[in-house]
């Protein structure tokens, strides 16, 4: 069962979570802050929309395509 | 407006220079027709940074009126211009060209062009993102960045400007073909669609540089100022081969937008790999961070150089009526004000705001046979 | 890192898996790509939600056991470079695959439509839900609206209230005779009849579609045209797709030819691109099982066994006449167009409403203009639905194919062609 940080939150899920449903257990729900400041959340589950961007460990990922790990760090403020 | 006339001044290319120079005539009460073939030329590509280039006076006396003008304007910019004064920082890698960086700051300063030198350790704590070991840099305070395409939009919406999607097949003094077979005649006619001027006048001597750029996810807050090494200006001036230079300008988006390549002897728009690769390397040189950074985007676009690196901005020599705003290559969109103006003045037959003499056509085309 | 494959598979659905299975007994060195974290595509989507049925299982496990097929999941293309090679990423890192023949099995995504409220958190595609909900996202005695089009909506309703939603309505645009003509054909098709029969759901109402999401920071509530009459409900999440369009863009940079908004392919599934083959939903939309014949049709032809994708033949026709009835059911009423109001965005990545897009004659000048579909998605989401609302043809495509690392970018050869 990994545990993650999710915007400085710790959280436990079921191996294999994806770290867009992830977002739903902690926080807003949302992964990203749009152009003009509104919230965003996973739109199309399946790696089109890039609604899904968070930050990985440093890095700009998509949420839905991506499998929560042991220690990951998502920012989806960054 | 006399008869037969469809406007009092035809503009080709409603590009940046384009849409200038029809604002400006337009503000002084004159009819203007825009006509653009809607091929997208280097306005749509570029980046639309704002600076001041010091390589010869004539090229300072030009961008460093321009920016003037563009400072003057930015109050009346729309959002969507995305105008900001976020200054150029010029990076000196080694102390050769720290030297360089030196003597532009001498020089800009005399000519009154704000800029600060800034040393090794300053530089580090103004762009924390900058590789450990550069010597330092120069920071000319006045340039800035703006989203060219908006803005050349906000231009052509003036007043006694009309715009049409038409391609000229040919042009005769002061009137002009479209390919439809009409003639369109006006007073005087503004030739200033970049690399296909040559189209139109082949004895131009405009040859189409090609650029590549690419644009970054948003980062906010990693970059303030744009980024350019001063290799760039040897670069761009100097080299005959392809080359490619540190250029990194932060966007308001929070996006980075990368550059600069230059090729020449291609029209081919196709996104080359091997250049993309090669510009991305030497970004990160001076950016190592970004190489963690995603791309969203690569494309081209063609600036239209001219041999000497400064624009044609008058009366065409051997055709009366017909006038030149072309071969601004990578100042396009800094210099489109202080080309508006200075081609207006000529129009209007008025002391120009900046001497007109480096940027007449006639150092290529020789001497006006007309009076 | 950089690799070789005599047969270079991009996609691992049931046409991927199904070309690589039928073109790995000749003994090919296969490498099949897929963006997704595990084999299966959409409709196979596996995870901590999902109930995978026996036969995608099997097939997992059957590419597995394969020594000469190599699956690299999380992984996406990003540009051609040079003939018969691909500049591809994963999470770590990218590198270069040369290859004999290509298959593209890429897929398709879903038709979303832009409507007042579509960007509060809370709405989703409705296979994007099912998605989620299959990744683990917890919808426990959530209400739940599914509207749009296609059958899809009924597959994730069964998904939701698998795994405890409440489906409070399922509104499918398309009109009742239209759906009952479908459903009177599907006796031609057994397997299908069944599964719709175990589909079916009394909270679904034909001739009906969203008007407008409601809320303020987060989904709140839907407001439905049903049948002629507004009505309105409150909800946690709303699933809206209105169909599905096909992935060309990877297929166009190679110098695939389109047939509509699909890749074309003749009856080996052969593109008009030597070597290059496509099955599957990328050539058009027609459910798994057309997937998995087409997928083994290409498979064969692109080992060169002829007889066994001709064998294939007549199943194909068979599961192209569901494709056909499908297709013609559920095909979308042109009021559909008029959702988005000015205010309404169209361009989610950059914030571009409707009203600036409205009066620009073509795709590339909107985009100017506006700098729609200048963002991460690099137009898919937009376009498809410009496309769709004034007929806009995207432009081609160009690398990067999807974001990529700087650093991967940088594994491109920079060294100038001759």
């Amino acid at each position: 069962m990994p545990d993650l940080i999710l915007d400085g939150r710790a959280l436990r899920v079921a191996e294999g979570t994806t770290v867009a449903a992830a977002l739903a257990l902690a926080g807003d729900g949302c992964s990203r802050t749009s152009v003009n400041g509104q919230r965003r959340a996973p739109l199309c589950g399946m790696g089109i929309c890039q609604e899904c961007r968070v930050t990985i460990d440093g890095r700009r990922r998509l949420a839905c395509q991506t499998l929560c790990q042991h220690g990951m760090q998502v920012q989806t403020r960054p | 407006m006399s008869q037969g006339l469809v406007a009092d001044v035809i503009v080709i290319g409603a590009g940046i220079i384009g849409a200038a120079c029809a604002q400006a005539l337009a503000r002084r009460g004159l009819r203007v027709l825009v006509l653009d073939a809607g091929l997208h030329g280097a306005t749509a590509a570029g980046m639309g940074h704002l600076l001041v280039l010091d390589d010869n006076p004539a090229e300072l006396a030009l961008s460093q009126y321009s920016l003037q003008r563009w400072r003057e304007q930015a109050p009346q910019l729309p959002e969507g211009c995305a105008y900001r004064n976020n200054g150029t920082l010029w990076l000196a890698a080694n102390a050769e060209e720290m030297a360089v960086a030196e003597s532009k700051y001498l020089n800009l300063q005399a000519q009154g062009v704000a800029c600060e030198l800034i040393t090794r350790n300053a530089l580090r704590s103004r762009e924390p993102e900058l590789r450990d070991g550069l010597e330092g840099g120069l920071l000319i305070n006045g340039d800035g960045i703006l989203y060219a395409p908006a803005t050349a939009d906000w231009m052509l919406d003036t007043p006694h400007i009309e715009q049409r999607r038409a391609r000229v097949s040919e042009v005769d003094g002061h009137r002009v073909r479209l390919d439809d077979g009409q003639w369109l005649n006006a007073e005087a006619v503004i030739l200033a669609n970049g690399i296909q001027a040559n189209e139109l006048c082949p004895e131009l001597p405009i040859e189409p540089k090609k650029g590549h750029l690419l644009i970054t996810d948003r980062y906010p807050g990693k970059v303030t100022h744009t980024l350019v090494e001063l290799g760039y200006v040897t670069s761009a001036h100097n080299a005959t081969g392809p080359s490619t230079a540190c250029n990194i300008q932060p966007r308001p988006t929070g996006q980075l937008f990368i550059g600069a390549s230059r090729q020449f002897g291609t029209l081919d728009p196709q996104v080359e790999g091997w250049m993309l690769a090669k510009m991305l390397k030497r970004a990160t040189e001076y950016m190592p961070g970004l190489a963690q950074l995603n791309g969203i985007r690569a494309w081209t676009g063609f600036r239209a150089a001219s041999p000497d690196g400064l624009p044609l901005v008058g009366q065409h020599p051997k055709r009366k009526g017909l006038w030149l705003a072309v071969g601004h290559e990578g100042l396009g969109v800094t210099t489109a004000p202080g080309t508006a103006d200075l081609l207006v003045a000529q129009l209007f037959n008025e002391t120009p705001p900046l001497a007109a003499q480096p940027y007449l056509p006639q150092r290529f085309l020789g001497e006006a046979v007309y009076a | 890192m950089n690799e070789y494959a005599d047969l270079l598979i991009i996609g691992a659905g049931p046409a991927g898996m199904s070309a690589a299975l039928a073109a790995a007994s000749r003994g090919a060195r296969i490498i099949v790509l897929d963006d997704n974290p595990l084999p299966g595509g959409q409709i196979w989507r596996d995870g901590p939600q999902a109930s995978l049925p026996n036969q995608a299982r099997q097939m997992r496990e059957r590419l597995h056991a394969h020594s000469n097929i190599r699956h690299h999941g999380g992984t996406r293309v990003i540009a051609c470079c040079g003939p018969r090679q691909l500049l591809v990423e994963d999470a770590d890192h990218g590198w270069l695959i040369g290859y004999d023949k290509l298959i593209l099995c890429t897929g398709a995504r879903e038709l979303l439509l832009p409507f007042p409220g579509w960007t509060l958190p809370g709405v989703t595609g409705a296979g994007g839900l099912q998605a989620l909900i299959k990744g683990g996202l917890p919808v426990q005695d959530e209400r739940v609206v599914i509207a749009g089009s296609g059958p899809l909506l009924l597959a994730s309703a069964a998904t939701a209230k698998h795994n405890g939603a409440h489906v409070l309505r399922i509104a499918e645009q398309a009109s009742s005779m239209a759906v009952a003509g479908f459903a009177l054909q599907l006796p031609r098709w057994p397997g299908k009849l069944l599964q719709s029969i175990t589909l079916f759901d009394r909270h679904y109402r034909t001739g009906s579609h969203v008007v407008a999401a409601l809320g303020n920071e987060r989904l709140e509530g839907v407001r439905l045209r049903q049948q002629g009459k507004i009505v309105e409900l409150a909800c946690d999440r709303l699933a809206c797709g209105f169909g599905l369009i096909p992935n060309t863009q990877l297929g166009q940079a190679l110098g695939c030819a389109l047939d509509g908004t699909a890749l074309a392919v003749d009856a080996w599934q052969a593109t008009s691109q030597a070597d290059h083959y496509a099955a599957g939903e990328c050539t058009g939309f027609g459910g798994s099982e057309l997937a998995l014949v087409e997928g083994a049709i290409a498979g064969y032809a692109a080992v060169g066994d002829t007889a066994a994708a001709r064998q294939l033949w007549p199943r194909r026709t068979r599961w192209q006449g569901f494709a056909k009835a499908l297709n013609s059911a559920f095909s979308l009423n042109p009021h559909l167009k008029s959702l988005a109001q000015a205010d309404t965005l169209v361009c989610r990545c950059e914030d571009v409403p409707y009203a600036a897009l409205a009066g620009h004659t073509d795709w590339r000048a909107a985009k100017l203009a506006s700098r729609c579909g200048m963002g991460a998605c690099q137009g898919r989401v937009c376009g498809g639905a410009l496309q769709y609302l004034f007929d806009w043809q995207p432009s081609a495509p160009r690398p990067p194919f999807n974001p990529a690392r700087i650093e991967t970018l940088m594994c491109l050869d920079d060294t100038p062609p001759a």
